[in-house]
């Protein structure tokens, strides 16, 4: 371990110890250009997380530009804590998605909770309410020790920071496989709800204003949390332990109620909070948003424990913690409402006119730099990019159907597949249902939670099939954002914007990165033809252990608008008698299928096709049919094709069955993945109305209540099983797994 | 009537509690800060759910001990209602105001679904609007809820007819099915499912809405006999 | 200064699941030897001292430290190590 004392900035230069924090030779060679002369201890510390690729997507930038990010309903896009988006009535919606999962490989409760309460802090210290959080978690196959104790963990911090906080885990997804064995994903979003002249930008304004410091005192937490986050996870990661922070959900309930309070102060000029690489990005982003410069005396500062150095201080990662500038002679009305919660805020510094971010230390000046080199002109790495070899090989492959003997058989498999079985063992443990809003629980195709004294409610999902993007990363980014919208329309909402959960493994591998450049492309194309702009996000690489990248993983954090209450949508089957339709064509697709990795233990082929035109076509038909009343429930087809969305949508404890009649090949028409498909149910005397406002639709059965899952396919049954038994086996599948021995 | 929903640092279901009353059941309530308020003009107490303090050291054990207590047990000397919901109810335990304790779950971890649960005892000013062993479905949020007393206070427990709310299918194991007891008065309530997330069908079940109203009733019946 | 260590524990015939749990997991990883695991907390207090400290503390855990409900617990006293 370093220390600090007596590290000359000659011997930084000379034993390359800049290295050890993460910065490479040249980057070390610009701080020398930019400071005109060499950077001491602290400085290159602060050099080394505000050019991390969490703070400065230094090598994501160039293609994160191609993500359209305006529309006229976005406030507030990429740049801030979170994005907002307009839904009317003066209100506004305010979330965004960020990866932990560095912090929860090494200490999965600890990683996980800070997770949470760090993407909570983004979307209050915008002004919001925080009215719903989400998880999309990504773990290796629940067969070693080590994974179910990943995986329990990971669920168990979750919930331990959420419930307490307050704020509803209102659902999220939870997908399986080997290439997360190491490195687990874990990517927290949060939802909040604002009034238009509420909102708050992170800003230092206002020469001669200023800063203070809210929240718990300054520990030794988490030091270099932000280029831990964006290295390599090595052997030893265990040995890091001490990096992990430690989360504190009642100090952050204090805080919401707090900042929330604070933010009616017309005293207040800018808020953001202390996350990665603490109280150095807070500082230097919100002096060069602002345009100014900002002056800190860390004597100042609140500290947790004795003999801490500036360095120490400038890069903790203690949980809780919240920047503020206030107008010069008001601070005591801002320091009042933070006592009456019982917290400290006290005066750290002040904003300058000139554009530097000078710290103090025992009336020493410890760091002096120009504030934009720290944030906008952080350098950016084109990173080469190769088409990678795996790809040519597959493109090869023709489309064929495995064979199939006994379909009944393979769908029992299929839905324990833990991918597909029920994550009640997970959501269960969440507190789903405080502040009253949540309109439809988790377990269904989106979230949904009323906005309180309007006709209004918010659909919330996140998505990634990450098979698709590796076999084919431009169509699997594609079929990320319109599942995303399937999702939000099937729940009877308007798609309003999405938050992107970039988790890739190493930029400097050119395969890696021609991953990313290409699911990134696939995704822009997405929301440009299904409307829905990315309005914030996050970037996580380097996610790879002994090797071996992950499985390139954008995960999309989707919120969309249900324009009256009436239209929200529920995703099962509601009653007997009711017509079932299936939307779309099926395909022989098993590229990346369910299908696929039950028989064969391994993904190949092309991934699923998908036309983004006839996509956008067919949400729009369904989404007018649900707002003229014409749709009972609406569910998409997604991993295991449309056996295993029929058994789904029997599923809810109604005692129903379903009789379902096909034609074609057996195992394409119940297990193909083809895109852009939806089954739907309709009432007998809307059959005609139905018919004839969505095209694309053809009747494949009728709800029965015989608690009966009948398929045949060319009049011969296939499936005929019990709904109880079939649900038995998709419910029990993951605590089963987790109890069994490894 | 006029209700307090009383909020500690940590509380959580504080505005759930008041939007029930107040926006539902359209009664007069306000949210009361544990510090520096004053309980005398208010007829019922509603203790919300939440972590107060963090549920740092026991669940409840810190807000127990707050000045606001003290002034809640004097209400409740008075005969005034007080309900104590989750949390809530893990502070009237903790303050003496009701027998027992709240373990953690069995199954050891938290748990937040709907539960079916019984209406043992009718005749009380929570429960006059339902049936005598009527099922109705309240969510349940809490990891510890398993509600535990000696041999002699169960025993006590069921000869004054104090157990209110049984669980039909014990999520938690509790003692005898224990989800919401009273005190032997029979003004002080407490119990971990959750009335307040009860109050619409958009919501899943309106369920909790009597136990509010037989609350409300009862006081109108005491202020026209009073008057 | 002394320094004060309380240790709380679950009664006896209060159900400890925490306790059961752990118990399991040692079997299940070899250590069959063991036969019973009770969780517990422990509470570090710097107090002033005084005659009257045993009582102080005594009543500082029947007020608040722990439940006599469902917990009991006792405490050891020792010179303060300087800060």
């Amino acid at each position: 371990m370093l220390q600090t004392h007596d590290i000359s900035p000659e011997q930084i230069e000379r034993d390359k110890l800049y290295r050890e924090m993460g910065l490479s030779d040249q980057e070390f060679e610009m701080i020398k250009d930019i400071l005109k002369r060499l950077p001491n201890f602290t400085e290159t510390g602060i050099f080394s997380v505000m050019w991390s690729e969490h703070c400065s997507y230094k090598t994501s930038k160039p293609l994160l530009r191609k993500f359209p990010t305006k529309a006229s309903h976005v406030l507030q896009g990429p740049g801030e804590g979170a994005g907002i988006i307009d839904i009317g009535d003066n209100q506004a919606v305010v979330f965004k998605i960020e990866s932990h999962n560095h912090p929860s490989a090494v200490e999965p409760y600890q990683g996980a909770a800070t997770g949470v309460g760090g993407i909570i802090r983004d979307v209050f210290s915008m002004g919001a309410r925080p009215i719903a959080s989400m998880n999309s978690l990504r773990f290796g196959n629940l067969n070693t020790d080590r994974t179910k104790y990943l995986f329990s963990e990971v669920v168990n911090g979750i919930a331990g920071y959420g419930n307490c906080v307050g704020v509803p885990t209102v659902g999220g997804e939870v997908q399986f496989d080997d290439s997360y064995e190491d490195n687990p994903l874990v990517n927290a979003m949060c939802i909040g709800l604002i009034n238009h002249d509420e909102i708050q930008k992170g800003i230092a304004a206002g020469v001669g204003n200023t800063i203070l410091y809210a929240g718990p005192p300054t520990g030794r937490d988490g030091i270099h949390g932000a280029t831990f986050a964006s290295d390599d996870l090595g052997e030893d990661a265990a040995k890091d332990r001490p990096a992990v922070q430690v989360g504190d959900p009642f100090m952050e309930k204090l805080l919401i109620e707090a900042c929330l309070e604070v933010i009616h102060s017309d005293a207040l000029v800018g808020m953001q909070d202390m996350g990665a690489a603490g109280l150095t990005s807070s500082a230097s982003e919100m002096a060069s948003k602002a345009g100014t410069g900002l002056e800190m005396n860390l004597d100042l500062v609140p500290q947790r424990e004795q003999h801490m150095t500036a360095y120490e201080m400038m890069l903790s990662e203690s949980q809780e913690r919240m920047l503020l500038c206030v107008k010069k002679g008001r601070e005591q009305e801002i320091i009042d409402i933070f006592e009456k919660y019982g917290l400290k805020a006290v005066p750290v510094g002040e904003v300058i006119e000139e554009k530097v971010f000078r710290i103090k230390h025992h009336g020493e000046v410890v760091a002096d730099i120009p504030v934009d080199s720290l944030a906008d002109d952080a350098p950016v790495f084109h990173m080469p990019s190769k088409e990678a070899a795996y790809y040519k090989e597959f493109q090869k492959i023709e489309n064929t159907a495995p064979f199939v003997n006994d379909h009944a058989e393979i769908l029992k498999q299929l839905l324990q597949q833990p991918t597909i079985a029920s994550k009640e063992w997970v959501y269960d443990q969440y507190d789903s249902m405080v502040q009253t809003n949540t309109v439809v629980t988790p377990g269904s195709d989106s979230a949904v939670v009323r906005i309180k004294g309007t006709d209004k409610a918010l659909a919330i999902t996140t998505d990634c099939n990450s098979r698709y993007i590796y076999l084919d990363p431009e169509t699997g980014g594609k079929i990320a954002v319109a599942e995303a919208t399937r999702n939000i329309v099937c729940s009877g909402a308007k798609p309003l914007g999405l938050t992107d959960g970039l988790n890739f493994g190493n930029p400097t591998n050119p395969e890696v990165f021609w991953q990313m450049e290409k699911a990134v492309e696939g995704m822009s194309e997405a929301c440009e033809v299904l409307e829905a702009p990315v309005i914030s996000g996050n970037v996580s690489l380097y996610n790879q252990s002994k090797g071996k990248s992950i499985y390139p993983t954008p995960i999309v954090g989707m919120v969309g608008l249900h324009e009256s209450l009436e239209h929200i949508t529920p995703s099962f089957f509601q009653k007997a008698g009711d017509a079932i339709y299936l939307i779309g064509h099926t395909k022989i697709e098993f590229g990346g299928s369910e299908l696929q990795n039950l028989l064969d233990g391994e993904y190949k082929g092309k991934a699923p096709a998908i036309d983004l035109e006839v996509e956008a076509t067919r949400q729009k038909h369904l989404l007018e049919a649900i707002q003229s009343g014409l749709i009972v429930s609406a569910h998409d087809l997604a991993e295991g094709g449309l056996a295993v969305a029929l058994a789904e949508s029997v599923f809810a404890g109604k005692g129903l069955g379903a009789d379902v009649h096909l034609s074609g090949e057996a195992t394409v028409e119940l297990f193909s993945e083809t895109q852009s498909r939806f089954i739907v149910t309709v009432k007998a005397e809307d059959q005609a109305r139905f018919e004839k406002e969505v095209k694309d639709a053809k009747q494949i059965g009728v709800v029965t209540d015989d608690q009966t899952l009948s398929i045949t396919v060319n009049e011969a049954a296939v499936i005929q099983e019990n709904v109880n038994q079939l649900e038995k086996l998709w419910r029990e599948a993951i605590p089963c797994l987790l109890k069994s021995k490894a | 009537m006029k209700f307090a929903v009383i909020v500690f640092p940590g509380s959580n279901c504080d505005r759930d509690m008041y939007h029930a009353v107040k926006d539902v059941l359209k009664t007069e309530a306000d949210l009361v800060w544990y510090e520096g308020s004053n309980l005398e003009n208010y007829d019922g107490i509603l203790l919300p759910g939440g972590f107060s303090y963090g549920d740092y050291l026991r669940c409840g054990a810190v807000a127990s001990t707050s000045d606001i207590m003290k002034q809640i047990k004097v209400h409740a000397a008075k005969g005034k209602p007080v309900l104590g919901v989750c949390n809530g109810f893990q502070i009237l335990t903790e303050a003496g105001l009701l027998p027992g304790a709240l373990l953690r779950n069995e199954k050891l971890s938290f748990m937040c679904h709907q539960e079916p649960l019984v209406v043992e005892n009718n005749e009380t000013i929570f429960t006059a609007a339902y049936d005598k062993g009527e099922v109705v479905h309240f969510p349940i949020a809490h990891g510890e809820g398993n509600y535990f007393c000696d041999e002699e206070t169960l025993k006590e427990l069921k000869a004054n007819n104090q157990i209110v709310f049984t669980y039909q299918n014990n999520p938690n194991g509790s003692v005898e099915d224990i989800a919401g007891i009273m005190n032997k008065q029979g003004n002080v309530l407490g119990m971990m499912p959750h009335p307040e997330r009860a109050v619409e069908q958009l919501l899943g079940s309106d369920d909790g809405l009597r136990l509010f109203q037989s609350m409300i009733q009862n006081w109108r019946d005491m202020y026209a006999a009073n008057a | 200064m002394k320094k004060v260590t309380v240790y709380i524990t679950l009664k006896q015939g209060v159900l400890d699941p925490q306790g059961k749990a752990i118990q399991e997991s040692l079997n299940s990883l070899g250590y069959k030897e063991v036969e019973e695991a009770r969780v517990g907390k422990f509470i570090e207090l710097q107090v002033e001292e005084g005659p009257d400290l045993t009582e102080r503390v005594t009543v500082m855990c029947d007020k608040l430290l722990a439940n006599p409900v469902i917990e009991e617990y006792r405490f050891d006293v020792e010179e303060a190590e300087a800060l």
